[in-house]
């Protein structure tokens, strides 16, 4: 487990791979990925044991998460190569194929995480077995109905090995959520669905996120947990964050020079 | 069948601990006994299918079977995309059971009928659908659907044997009755409705009626393919849209094989002029009713 202070070190090394390999295959969610990237480094650095189990709702940051997966040791690095060509296991979304062991299901399709993580988390129930499940959202997957029928059910079961992060950085695909279907106030609505809530003041800060995760284990309740954490999409790069465009958008030349540049990086 | 299916697979369920029972809030005067004998293994996830299906898949991921409860428009449409993505392309251990396929339930009207779920569910990977043809039936269905590991459906429906044949053993195309002029293939107890017209023609040696249980077909037995050689006609009855139904999977199927014959296709035809009633009304209007078939199969014969 990494200590929280190493975590910033760690993320450059992700950043310049992330940033190389969405230039390299010329692809969109660049966004998605540096919104959550954050919330997957101190997960799979600093919080998952090797038991945990953890799903990614938001199936469009899959890049974040492959890479994550590699630098942490948990998935083949050289694999990563292979991202967005043709025969490859890596594509835009995570795979249904169950290849890579920290990835038991293939996303993509807004609203299946949660019900996916409330599945797995509620078969402790009948094997015992002692884990955690973690599933990060997006406000996407905060419109799916079927995001809060799964919260109904965990909370009726008091399903306390499960935590929710949400990566709510106020954008979804084709417009502001505000204007869109406005979530807010999104805590006080996992609250209502009787989760125990605690808010990641800026979830792209590792000390951030950390604090909202100590506030929860304080609780000791036997509920659900979740985190909202208010990140920004495209976060680290000056012309993506806050930009719904950079959900799609792939990089020109310049742009992935500056993308570098503002954050240290060499091309990977 | 629901009595039929809750015996069998209680039974399963008490000898299998992997097995959990999931429904979508369904079940009255059906599943009371399956809830007493499986006490934490059975769980109404509520009016919410979507999460039932996925939930079911995370669970199967961790070593389970789990049978997924509803009536079969409820268990089939609201959760098609689950089924697909998180049951089929995962290939997870987890049985959606529908009750009432077809106009099984009637005069509930269309919201409640499901005539066109074998088209769906079939065309997904590695999903199989099961479909009794009665009562007498369900037991075997229910026990070739939790031995093959995998997606798999089970279209449940109403329909008692009559005391006048003996059941058939259980494979994909079950002979019920013999004949020399005409093949018959029928999906789901609709095939009762066949098997009463050809007692009432009183000719029951005029066709060989199949009943068929499994689709997408996997391979039928040489008992009917030498049949379709030999009659060069085949009746296919299905309380089922023409669209996906057993007609199109037996005619790709037969045409692959180079065996050709004259197709003849009763089927569901929806709702024409807007108007419900009972399971027996809608198979009146489709064609479908013993009497109706009874002139056909003469015609045909």
């Amino acid at each position: 487990m990494a200590k929280i202070r190493e975590l910033a070190g760690i993320k450059k090394k992700c950043l310049a791979k992330i940033l190389g390999m969405y230039k390299k295959a010329n692809a969109g969610h660049i966004g998605a990925s540096l919104s959550c990237l954050d919330i997957l480094i101190y997960l799979f650095f600093h919080k998952i044991k090797s038991a945990d189990k953890f799903i990614l709702s938001k199936g469009h940051a899959a890049l974040g998460l492959y890479v994550v997966l590699g630098e942490s040791g948990r998935m083949d690095k050289a694999a990563l190569d292979t991202f967005y060509k043709d025969g490859t296991f890596l594509a835009a979304h995570p795979p249904c194929n169950g290849v890579i062991k920290d990835i038991p299901f293939g996303t993509g399709s807004l609203g299946h995480g949660l019900s996916l993580a409330v599945g797995i988390a509620f078969s402790t129930r009948f094997s015992k077995a002692k884990f955690k499940v973690y599933c990060v959202l997006s406000d996407g997957d905060c419109n799916e109905g079927s995001t809060w029928e799964a919260a109904l059910f965990a909370a009726q079961h008091k399903l306390d090995n499960l935590v929710v992060i949400i990566d709510k950085n106020n954008l979804q695909g084709f417009g502001k959520t505000r204007d869109v279907v406005n979530l807010d106030p999104m805590g006080k609505k996992w609250e209502a669905f009787n989760f125990d809530v605690a808010t990641a003041l800026d979830g792209n800060d590792f000390a951030a996120i950390d604090k909202a995760f100590n506030e929860l284990a304080v609780k000791r309740s036997r509920r659900p947990k979740c985190i909202i954490a208010n990140t920004i999409k495209g976060s680290g790069v000056s012309y993506m964050a806050n930009k719904m465009e950079w959900h799609y958008l792939p990089m020109s030349d310049e742009q992935y020079k500056k993308a570098l540049k503002e954050n240290g990086l060499q091309d990977a | 069948m629901r009595k039929e299916f809750s015996l069998a697979i209680k039974k399963i369920a008490i000898a299998r601990p992997e097995v959990l029972f999931l429904t979508g809030d369904l079940g009255f005067m059906a599943l009371e006994d399956v809830r007493k004998a499986l006490g934490k293994r059975f769980i109404n996830a509520g009016v919410s299918e979507q999460n039932m299906v996925t939930m079911a898949a995370g669970l199967a991921s961790q070593g389970h079977t789990v049978i997924c409860y509803s009536i079969a428009p409820f268990a089939v449409f609201r959760p098609a995309e689950q089924i697909r993505l998180d049951v089929c392309l995962h290939n997870m251990d987890v049985k959606i059971v529908g009750n009432g396929g077809g106009y099984g339930y009637g005069i509930m009207g269309a919201t409640h009928h499901a005539i066109e779920d074998i088209a769906v569910l079939s065309s997904y990977q590695n999903m199989r659908c099961y479909i009794p043809f009665c009562n007498e039936d369900v037991e075997a269905g229910v026990a070739a659907a939790m031995k093959r590991k995998g997606p798999a459906y089970l279209r449940l429906g109403y329909g008692v044997k009559p005391a006048s044949f003996q059941m058939p053993a259980y494979e994909v195309a079950g002979l019920i009755a013999s004949g020399d002029k005409l093949t018959i293939a029928c999906m789901g107890p609709v095939a009762l409705n066949a098997f009463k017209a050809l007692e009432v023609l009183k000719q029951k040696d005029i066709a060989d009626l199949f009943v068929i249980r499994e689709v997408p077909l996997p391979e039928l037995p040489e008992k009917f393919l030498d049949s379709v050689k030999k009659t060069k006609k085949l009746l296919v009855i299905e309380e089922h849209v023409a669209r996906g139904g057993l007609g199109e999977h037996l005619s790709l199927f037969l045409m692959k094989k180079g065996i050709g014959c004259t197709m003849i296709h009763r089927h569901a035809l929806g709702y024409p002029g807007g108007l419900y009633g009972s399971q027996s009304y809608h198979q009146k209007v489709c064609g479908l009713d013993s009497e109706a078939l009874a002139i056909t199969i003469k015609e045909l014969a």
